[in-house]
């Protein structure tokens, strides 16, 4: 442990005269409070530090304390359900109604531990050497980095987090101690064994994100939007349908009243898929707007160490990060404070590289242990005034693969998710393209291949709404009834596929998540309809006609009225369109 | 507290905000001083910086008139803070909490941080009591519940201050707990002489005057203390919500005031400017104060912010807007359109949003079909915009009949439900809403149920 003087203090940066080794990034505690912070810089025995907390009373003379080891959390079972702030400190069983600076750490949770190996066994790094009982039963796994023989091995029994359970030799002599729990660096991402390819989406229950702009396990994706475009509302509807194993929710400088109805909700809700209470499955990491900023730089790396822990055992993890250009603007803020030369839009020059690292741990991998687990990073981007130019956005464009950009217009009419289908993509959605296929199948039986196809459809709703902006733009100039029957048609299909298919209310309880097979069955019965709404224009029926069909209103709120399993209710659906295209078709036939 | 230590003949250089001494005494990072100049005054500051040997100091008021000669400094051992107690209620006082009204000093019974602290999350409270401010574009549209931050967005001449003023006034709760302890908060930042005496006035004749506080910084008093004032004021509101179990309502006028103050000091202190010059830490500095705003588990007061901006150029991606915008749950956004066509108050729905409104509307709170119902308003009136631009290009005769049906519920929708003259009830409101809903085609109607249709519109089908 060095110890060092404070010789200058303004904000939260600190000069201090050092009497011992420091290294860079090694984490420090500041001052009789012992606030975290960080080595930035050092120079000869002078050394610059960013403190994460408020540094209100430190003075010269105040002494800093280093630790050792780089700025590190400890990871363990005890984290799922819990709410921490951005450097892992619990937030629940605090007295006071308020953070204040040099906030303890948790209380060491405890566990009951099952042994797994015996004493003389060779244990590899990923190898499991104990269980932990809980909702899901977690594996205690040999930390990356170490190895050896079995010396010593706990028996069963309720442990502390920390407490030495087993004790390793490795090769050349040096003996390391395992607890249920680890402390791993923020900064590192954890190393697997093999990234690999991945083709299974993760399924969000969002119809306009899995049927047109999937995301793939392990894969990345971003969602931009100006304030009000409904970024927040989308991801906290992702963090609770999602069909991921854990999820971590990380609200990095967002609203505290948000953080406080997400808390509020999730411990309410259970998930569909396993009947247990939703918080079992999430952590939560929330440094709201007003909490240090200097923490709020820290706090992406906690949230995506924690993803990353859980993948290492076996399981698939989603991190939906609210917001990364706060976290880029806490980036530039203690840049400025550091004196560095700013860059683009005052950001500093290194902004790309740090938001490439962070998206390149997003993965598919086998684990040390030769399982399958995966890491799927989702942030939001608030770009200054929804200009998708600014630097943010556009670097976070060069790294993502999914790409759901919000629309000002959309969100104003309160169609939600605001997702433009214009300015969005997903590279993924070639690689998912036969899972699709095998949900087809399943959902609809033995259909025809072709225009029933998953692929076919995605193509066909995207070129319709693609086609659907540029009539629009025709009409400002011509006026509607100008248009060819043929483009009123289009216009009038592309208005059904946003209505039927692209809304999608987060606070319905029919509609809150749609699962594949109902997306399946509501995008092969849109295709239908835009086949017979083409045949009967084509035997002579006006658009217009088409527009004032019975079905049309069942069948743009099919959404909001038929729930997860009521195939019977899409089937009758389909009968009552071939119906009335049917009575459509006599009238044409009688009128010629 | 240590001993207050009062510090002569140290100082050897003045710059702007900044005034630097040689360092004889221990003081930390952060805490307040008072600069006595020549001239007698005090000026309240704070440490901005402190090496070994000298320290830089950051005035909160003017420096002018300060010299480096017989300039004495005290130090307080502490970080700012504000004494607050009983008889709070009734005062006006200026921007740093001194009265102005001629009465007695503050009663002090609790000495608070002006910073404030960060709410835990945890400990907060989803606010979800639904306020009836009695305006529809914001009850129907775009509902406050307590403990939210739901700025409004206007422009230089618009009439955001009645507004602030109606809804001052009129602002309750429905139902239980109507009647509970309500107090206003009132901090006039850089605000002109008659605006203040408009608030002041109105305030009195309502007779809310006595259940007030009013924190003035006018136009004409120094800009560095406009970065004070809000923070004494939701001290002050923050003792009266969670010490004193108070219902407050924060009006903060004009938020553009300080941000140009912000960037004012900072470009005195020779910071790197960021967008528009504002400083880059302006998000993290604006948070700092909306944030304030909020509900405790447990706790029966609350605080609920209603900060007035005025958009430079009616711009709303200006920075002050934008950043606001980001950190507040939602905006009310008042149009110079509307304004000219006479609509009163000139809401414009559209870029307005109350992000707590899901929360604090619906079955058990409101009304089960309100929610609805506000959705549909809104696709419709979307819709009848975008026939608008339609047909200011192509003609009325251009647009197709049911784009012409939504041109008229368009101007209906603004003259019946936007324009009030005066405050409606929620039902009264709501029931405006149906009205204009029947004019629309029931096919049109994709947001609503056909038991809402039947129910609420069956009547006119």
């Amino acid at each position: 442990m060095s110890h060092a003087c404070i010789e200058w203090i303004s904000g939260p940066v600190l000069r201090a005269r050092a009497s011992g080794p420091f290294a860079l990034r090694e984490a420090l505690h500041v001052g009789p409070d012992r606030l975290l912070g960080e080595v930035v810089s050092l120079h000869d025995d002078l050394l610059v530090a960013q403190v994460y907390e408020d540094t209100t009373g430190l003075r010269p003379g105040d002494a800093v304390v280093g630790g050792g080891l780089p700025l590190s959390i400890r990871l363990g079972p005890g984290l799922l359900g819990g709410i921490f702030d951005g450097l892992l400190r619990p937030l629940q069983g605090i007295d006071s109604a308020f953070v204040a600076a040099g906030m303890g750490n948790a209380a060491k949770s405890r566990h009951d531990f099952r042994p797994m190996v015996r004493v003389g066994q060779l244990l590899e790094p990923g190898s499991e050497f104990g269980r932990v009982a809980g909702a899901r039963e977690h594996r205690c796994l040999v930390p990356p980095g170490r190895s050896g023989q079995v010396l010593r091995i706990a028996a069963a029994g309720e442990y502390a987090e920390d407490e030495v359970l087993c004790v390793l030799r490795d090769a050349v002599g040096r003996e390391h101690e395992l607890a249920i729990g680890e402390v791993w660096p923020v900064r590192l991402p954890r190393p697997a064994a093999q990234r690999l390819p991945s083709d299974t989406p993760l399924v969000t229950g969002q119809r306009v994100i899995d049927a047109l702009f999937p995301v793939a396990l392990g894969g990345k994706a971003a969602i931009p939007g100006g304030f009000g475009t409904g970024k927040t509302v989308l991801l906290e509807a992702l963090v609770k349908a999602c069909a991921a194993d854990v999820i971590v929710y990380l609200g990095c400088g967002e609203r505290g009243n948000e953080m406080a109805g997400a808390v509020e909700e999730i411990a309410e809700l259970v998930d569909a898929r396993s009947g247990r209470p939703m918080s079992e499955r999430t952590v939560i990491v929330a440094n709201t707007s007003n909490m240090p900023v200097a923490a709020r730089e820290a706090s992406i790396y906690c949230a995506v160490t924690i993803a990353e822990y859980f993948r290492d055992q076996g399981l698939h993890v989603a991190l939906m990060a609210d917001s990364t250009s706060r976290w880029a603007e806490a980036l530039r803020e203690v840049s400025g404070r550091l004196g560095e030369l700013p860059g683009e839009g005052g950001y500093p020059a290194y902004l790309g590289s740090r938001l490439a690292e962070f998206y390149e741990r997003a993965a598919r991998v086998r684990t040390l242990g030769g399982d399958l687990g995966s890491v799927t990073l989702i942030g939001s981007v608030s770009p200054q005034s929804g200009d998708f130019s600014e630097p943010v956005t556009s670097h976070t464009t060069r790294y993502v693969r999914s790409f759901w950009a919000l629309d000002v217009t959309r969100a104003r009419a309160r169609f939600y998710p605001a997702i433009a289908p214009l300015g969005s993509y997903s590279q993924d959605a070639e690689k998912v393209a036969s899972w699709w296929s095998g949900v087809f199948a399943e959902a609809l039986g033995a259909v025809a291949a072709g225009d029933a196809d998953w692929q076919a459809l995605r193509r066909r709703f995207l070129t319709l709404l693609a086609e659907q902006t540029r009539l629009e733009r025709m009409a400002r100039i011509v006026g509607k009834d100008a248009l060819q029957p043929q483009q009123r048609l289009t216009l009038l299909c592309a208005e059904v596929i946003n209505e039927a298919f692209l809304r999608q209310s987060a606070y319905s309880p029919k509609d809150a998540y749609c699962g594949p097979q109902r997306q399946a069955r509501m995008m092969r019965l849109l295709g239908r309809f835009m086949d017979r709404a083409e045949a009967a224009l084509a035997r002579g029926a006006s658009p217009e006609a088409v527009a004032a069909l019975p079905v049309l209103r069942p069948l743009q709120r099919m959404g909001d009225e038929v729930g997860e399993n009521q195939v019977d209710a899409l089937v009758a659906l389909e009968a009552a369109l071939e119906e009335d295209f049917a009575t459509l078709g006599k009238e044409v036939g009688d009128a010629a | 507290m240590r001993p207050r230590l009062m510090v002569e003949n140290a100082a050897y250089r003045l710059e702007g905000p900044l005034l630097f001494l040689h360092r004889s005494v221990e003081v930390g990072y952060n805490e307040a001083v008072e600069v006595v100049g020549s001239d007698g005054g005090a000026r309240l500051g704070r440490v901005a910086a402190v090496d070994l040997d000298t320290l830089s100091i950051e005035l909160l008021e003017s420096s002018s008139g300060l010299g480096l000669a017989e300039t004495r400094v005290r130090f307080v051992g502490e970080p700012l803070r504000f004494g607050l107690g009983p008889g709070l209620l009734g005062r006006i006082l200026d921007g740093v909490g001194r009265p102005l009204d001629g009465g007695p000093p503050l009663a002090v019974e609790r000495r608070l941080r002006i910073d404030g602290l960060p709410l835990n999350p945890v400990a907060r409270a989803t606010p979800r009591d639904f306020i009836e401010t009695g305006i529809s574009a914001i009850d129907l549209m775009n509902s406050l519940v307590r403990g939210q931050k739901l700025p409004l967005f206007s422009g230089p001449g618009l009439p955001h201050d009645r507004l602030a003023v109606a809804i001052a006034r009129h602002a309750r709760l429905r139902g239980a707990g109507a009647g509970e302890d309500f107090a206003i908060v009132f901090a006039g930042i850089g605000v002109a002489h008659d605006t203040a005496d408009f608030f002041r006035r109105s305030l009195e004749q309502s007779g809310a005057l006595s259940r007030s506080v009013l924190f003035l910084n006018l136009a004409g008093d120094a800009s560095a203390q406009r970065l004070l004032t809000p923070r004494f004021a939701l001290t002050a509101a923050e003792y009266l919500a969670f010490s004193c179990g108070k219902h407050v309502l924060v009006i903060m006028t004009d938020m553009t005031n300080y941000c140009e103050a912000l960037r004012e000091v900072a470009g005195a202190k020779g910071e790197v400017p960021g967008r528009k010059g504002f400083p880059g830490y302006m998000y993290s500095d604006l948070a700092s104060l909306y944030e304030r705003a909020g509900c405790l588990r447990g706790a029966p007061g609350t605080l609920t912010q209603l900060p007035i901006l005025t958009m430079p150029l009616d711009d709303i991606g200006h920075p002050v807007p934008d950043l606001s915008g980001y950190i507040t749950e939602g905006q009310i956004v008042l149009s110079r359109a509307l304004d000219r066509s006479g609509i009163e108050p000139p809401i414009d729905v559209l870029p307005s949003l109350s992000r707590l409104m899901k929360g604090g509307i619906g079955e058990g709170y409101t009304d089960a079909d309100h929610p609805a119902l506000s959705s549909q308003l809104y696709a419709a009136y979307a819709r009848a915009v975008q026939a608008r631009l339609l047909a200011s290009v192509v003609g009325e005769d251009g647009l197709a009949e049911t784009d012409r049906r939504y041109l008229e519920f368009g101007a209906r929708f603004e003259r019946e439900l936007i324009h009030q003259g005066e405050s409606r009830t929620l039902e009264a409101s709501m029931a405006v809403g149906w009205a204009l809903l029947r004019r629309l085609p029931a096919g049109e109607l994709t947001r609503l149920s056909d038991a809402q249709i039947a129910v609420h519109l069956g009547a006119a089908r």
